[in-house]
């Protein structure tokens, strides 16, 4: 078996031979990680994904998925992956049972075996009780368990899952997060997802690549990437009106102080250590401290410093954007 | 993967099955679709009731004119003038009952739109992200394609058994030539119609995201389709111009050759080849450039 369980070397999509959605991206996914792929809307993840998944044919560079070729051995490559979409994709006249049933026939799995995994995966998802209804009667978080359900039913060694919180109300999406966990630690299963949701990577995702104008801009652990922006940040106030820099700047770990508003912005890596240092030896020196707080750096901080903080034209494919874009050009000339 | 099956024309059935339990499981759509064709034969049967034109009850005898006959001539008359009206209509449509004629048209006209729905259900499958989760599964691209032909094709062939049933109490009259074995040609004509209108359809909607492209294209293609084809009025009858379309029509080879096999009190075997080839001809080369245009589509 190879060593990754997904690599992509170069992988590159072109719309219409003119729009780079994908723009030679190189990543590769360990087997049994959660791998997040975040990105503003139009940054390129969906095309990413949909190479990944098949449907799409890179136009340069190439992956694998588990050693398989996504372009050469798409066939074996469809055998190994689960797809869990943004969409509710499953037919509101027929019930969650059925339902599964027929993801079950699209991998040309026996009935024998294909009901009796039904069952099971309906009593992973906590359905088991509504399977005989239609799923026209079920909520928003039951179809998104449905869907996690289908998408589990030929035992694949890898998950894609597009958003799969978008919409859940706070309980469905930590029970969602709950199903995902298990799977990575009771099947090992390796799990590729996107999201909007940056507290969601940073609880599930053992490492996050940031992609932007088709291209990926970072890519490390959570606490990396964090890190990357130069530590926690301490405010500190003080009684007096004098200058403080030169003395807090001495202390060890600090790295940055900068003076606003009367009170000091203070950028320290292991800000918990590094407060009482500061509490310290500012009063040694006389000085008391009126306030202090502690900020550590969130995935949110890290998204925007990495991508900026404009909004992006509204959740568009690829292609979409492609045909607007082709569109706009012809109209221009 | 020892569970799996390796046949490549796996999820056909499941994924026909899926499209005919959206008709079957959904009682409203499923009664309206038995309900259509009763309301179009009803109205149209009646209101474009061409048999009443030529029948006896129609023509009456000027005054001076009938006072020259002694009734029993009158009778003789009547008779002779309702015989030519039969004539007339049999010439014409084949057939004495303009319903049967009309009834047969139905048939061919539901399969249309029935084909028509189906290839916009693509746009659906590909909006709700249907399409791409079966994309990402090892279900043949062809077997997508084609579970939404068969769909429309056994639906068709459902219709036209209802439509034939209730036909029965208004009038309908199936021709001398007819044998129960008949329907199973019908069937063959029916299939094969659908195979090439749901291939067309498709083709046309594969690439939509939205529905308001295809729609308009279809409704172009619906009118003409229709009207300019025998399913209310024999060809022969038609302007030279209108003649020339419906002539090319595979709805019309499609109807011509239904009509025979149900209401015709001959059957001509050498048309009825013909009919079966031109309607298999466009069966074949539609089905081909559908699955190849969808294929190239699907695997982009």
């Amino acid at each position: 078996m190879s060593e990754d369980a997904i690599k992509a070397e170069g992988l590159t999509k072109v719309f219409n031979g003119s729009l780079v959605a994908v723009d030679h991206v190189n990543f590769s996914v360990k087997h049994g990680e959660i791998f997040g792929f975040l990105g503003p809307n139009g940054a390129g993840k969906t095309t990413t994904i949909n190479m990944l998944i098949t449907i799409l044919k890179p136009t340069d560079g190439k992956a694998s998925i588990l050693g398989y070729d996504i372009a050469k051995q798409n066939h074996e490559v469809r055998y190994s992956i689960g797809l869990v979409p943004q969409e509710y994709t499953a037919d509101e006249d027929l019930t969650g049972y059925e339902n599964i049933l027929l993801c079950a026939d699209l991998y040309g799995i026996s009935r024998e075996v294909s009901k009796k995994r039904a069952l099971e995966l309906l009593e992973l998802v906590e359905l088991t009780e509504f399977k005989d209804k239609k799923v026209q009667t079920f909520s928003g978080g039951m179809r998104r368990r449905l869907e996690l359900a289908c998408g589990l039913i030929n035992r694949p060694k890898v998950l894609f899952l597009d958003e799969p919180t978008l919409g859940l109300d706070v309980q469905t999406r930590a029970a969602t997060w709950n199903y995902i966990k298990r799977l990575k630690k009771e099947f090992g299963m390796t799990l590729f997802m996107t999201t909007h949701y940056l507290e969601e990577a940073d609880a599930l995702c053992d490492r996050i690549a940031i992609i932007d104008h088709g291209k990926i801009i970072v890519v490390g652990t959570p606490t990396e990437l964090k890190d990357s922006l130069g530590g926690d940040i301490i405010t500190v106030g003080i009684q007096k009106d004098v200058d403080i820099t030169g003395l807090v700047k001495k202390i060890e770990h600090v790295k940055e102080v900068k003076k606003e508003n009367g009170t000091y912005m203070i950028k320290s890596e292991n800000g918990e250590i590094t407060a009482p240092l500061i509490i310290e030896a500012l009063r040694k020196e006389g000085h008391v401290v009126t306030r202090l707080s502690l900020t550590k750096p969130t995935l949110n901080e890290v998204y925007l410093q990495y991508t900026g903080r404009s909004m992006r034209d509204a959740e568009e494919s690829g292609e979409s954007l492609a045909a607007k874009r082709f569109t706009r050009a012809r109209f221009r000339h | 993967m020892n569970d799996v099956s390796k046949s490549k024309l796996h999820g056909l059935w499941a994924l026909t099955n899926r499209e005919l339990k959206k008709w079957y499981k959904a009682p409203t759509v499923f009664i309206l679709t038995l309900i259509q064709p009763v309301i179009w034969l009803g109205l149209l049967g009646n209101a474009l009731n061409l048999g009443s034109l030529v029948s006896s009850s129609s023509i009456t005898f000027p005054a001076d004119l009938a006072s020259q006959f002694t009734p029993q001539q009158l009778g003789i008359l009547n008779d002779f003038f309702s015989n030519v009206g039969d004539q007339i209509l049999q010439s014409t449509f084949g057939t004495t009952s303009y319903i049967s004629f009309m009834a047969v048209g139905m048939i061919a006209f539901t399969a249309l739109f029935t084909t028509m729905f189906s290839g916009m259900s693509v746009v659906w499958d590909r909006r709700l992200g249907f399409l791409n989760k079966a994309l990402s599964t090892p279900v043949s691209r062809a077997v997508i394609i084609f579970s939404k032909v068969l769909s429309a094709a056994l639906r068709s062939m459902f219709q036209a058994a209802i439509i034939l049933i209730i036909a029965l109490p208004l009038g309908f009259q199936f021709g001398d030539a007819f044998t129960p074995i008949n329907i199973l040609g019908v069937f063959a004509f029916l299939f094969l119609i659908c195979l090439g209108l749901s291939s067309l359809f498709i083709a046309i909607n594969i690439r939509s995201t939205r529905m308001e492209t295809p729609m308009a294209v279809m409704n172009l293609l619906n009118l003409p389709l229709t009207f300019a084809s025998s399913a209310f009025f024999p060809i022969e009858r038609m302007p030279d111009w209108l003649q020339a379309v419906a002539n090319v029509n595979p709805l019309s080879y499609t109807m011509n050759g239904m009509r025979q096999l149900l209401i015709n009190s001959t059957i001509d075997y050498s048309q009825l080849a013909l009919q079966y080839a031109y309607v298999g001809i466009f069966a074949a080369v539609l089905t081909t450039i559908g699955i190849v245009l969808s294929w190239r589509f699907l695997n982009k």
